[in-house]
């Protein structure tokens, strides 16, 4: 739906800095400054209400380093809308949390930081979730290695590098035919 | 090295009914080895297995351990099963050190002995860097035979034990 884009550009024109429409899906990539009063805008007067995910991809070796992706969905009055809203953001810059607007976003949030070490300012939880507290580490990060890296908290917990003997095994994104296509041994660094 | 309770038993039904001699220590280790009650530490697919242990097909109850108990203060061996990532493995710590002595540990199936094929970052590489294992039993998901198989392992095991008796007599002589 071409229209709800146009209500966005003519809204924030200064802010949005791509549009991008393909095969129905609606993607909208914004200012960091102005991403988090999109977003708002986006629930409180174009009806999205469900946030369906919030994440974060990590380019790493590139400037701005993150890029953070919401997905969200618009349930009412029998309409569904898709929209996806993108931003980028530098490594020493917070990121707005919009747990106030979906209280959903404090899980996704809190995955975001545990993972990659994100912060997000106005987060009124900010423990981490699937990493045990005091780990020193944000795993998803692209310098991370797959295998872990050794940890210590006396008397609380430890963390070792895995054992990857030789791995780890990946495929090959080839067609060439399936010896080629199995998972090998790669160096990774 | 105390004899086991068949080995040491000498029973007359002529002279002596339904009295049986033995030795204390092979009494015990007899009782403890048939009244095994597990601490389902179910973690992963796994504990399907384990489920199906306990179930009829496979009865766990004719090796006295059908009690699975949920609370660590009435169980006697951990059954760790299934993958036990780091997060995890605090509170399985803290479980095993509720459960009251004496007590045993299985680790059962490839992650809980050894990571299995989780090389990654978050899954603790095998149980036995957190708590003693006294036996391991293979496959990912181990059948419900091998689970049996590796209660009666623990079981000769116990049966071969050192008896508290003897244990308080070497304290007392140290």
């Amino acid at each position: 739906m071409t229209s709800l884009l146009t209500i966005l550009a003519d809204r924030f024109s200064d802010a949005i800095l791509d549009t991008v429409e393909f095969r129905g899906e609606r993607t909208v990539i914004v200012e960091q400054a102005k991403a988090g009063e999109i977003l708002r805008y986006c629930h409180d007067e174009l009806g999205f209400d469900y946030l369906i995910d919030v994440s974060s991809v990590d380019h790493f070796g590139v400037e701005p380093r993150w890029e953070l992706v919401y997905e969200l969905y618009a349930l009412g009055n029998g309409a569904r809308h898709h929209l996806r809203i993108k931003y980028k953001l530098p490594e020493d810059r917070k990121a707005e949390s919009v747990s106030e607007v979906w209280p959903t976003a404090a899980w996704h949030e809190r995955e975001i930081y545990d993972m990659m070490g994100i912060e997000f300012t106005g987060l009124a939880d900010h423990r981490r979730i699937l990493m045990w507290e005091g780990y020193p580490y944000f795993p998803l990060r692209k310098d991370f290695p797959l295998a872990g890296r050794p940890s210590e908290m006396p008397d609380v917990a430890f963390s070792d590098r895995a054992p990857l003997a030789g791995g780890p095994f990946v495929t090959s994104p080839t067609t060439a035919s399936t010896v080629h296509r199995e998972p090998r041994s790669r160096e990774m660094d | 090295m105390p004899e086991t309770i068949e080995q040491h038993a000498a029973y007359d039904s002529k002279i002596e009914g339904n009295i049986i001699f033995t030795r204390a220590d092979a009494a015990i280790n007899w009782m403890r080895k048939n009244s095994l009650w597990p601490m389902p530490m179910g973690l992963a697919c796994c504990a399907i297995e384990l489920m199906g242990t306990a179930a009829s097909r496979f009865d766990i109850a004719r090796f006295g351990a059908e009690v699975m108990r949920f609370s660590p203060r009435q169980s006697d061996v951990m059954i760790v099963a299934g993958t036990v990532t780091y997060k995890m493995a605090l509170a399985v710590k803290r479980v095993w050190d509720q459960m009251p002595e004496p007590k045993w540990c299985i680790a059962m199936g490839a992650c809980a002995s050894s990571g299995g094929m989780y090389r990654s970052y978050a899954v603790l590489q095998g149980i036995d860097n957190l708590i003693p294992v006294d036996v391991y039993i293979s496959g990912c998901p181990p059948r419900p035979e091998a689970v049996i198989e590796g209660l009666m392992r623990l079981q000769e095991k116990i049966t071969k034990e050192e008896s508290a008796v003897a244990h308080f007599q070497t304290e007392k002589a140290v």
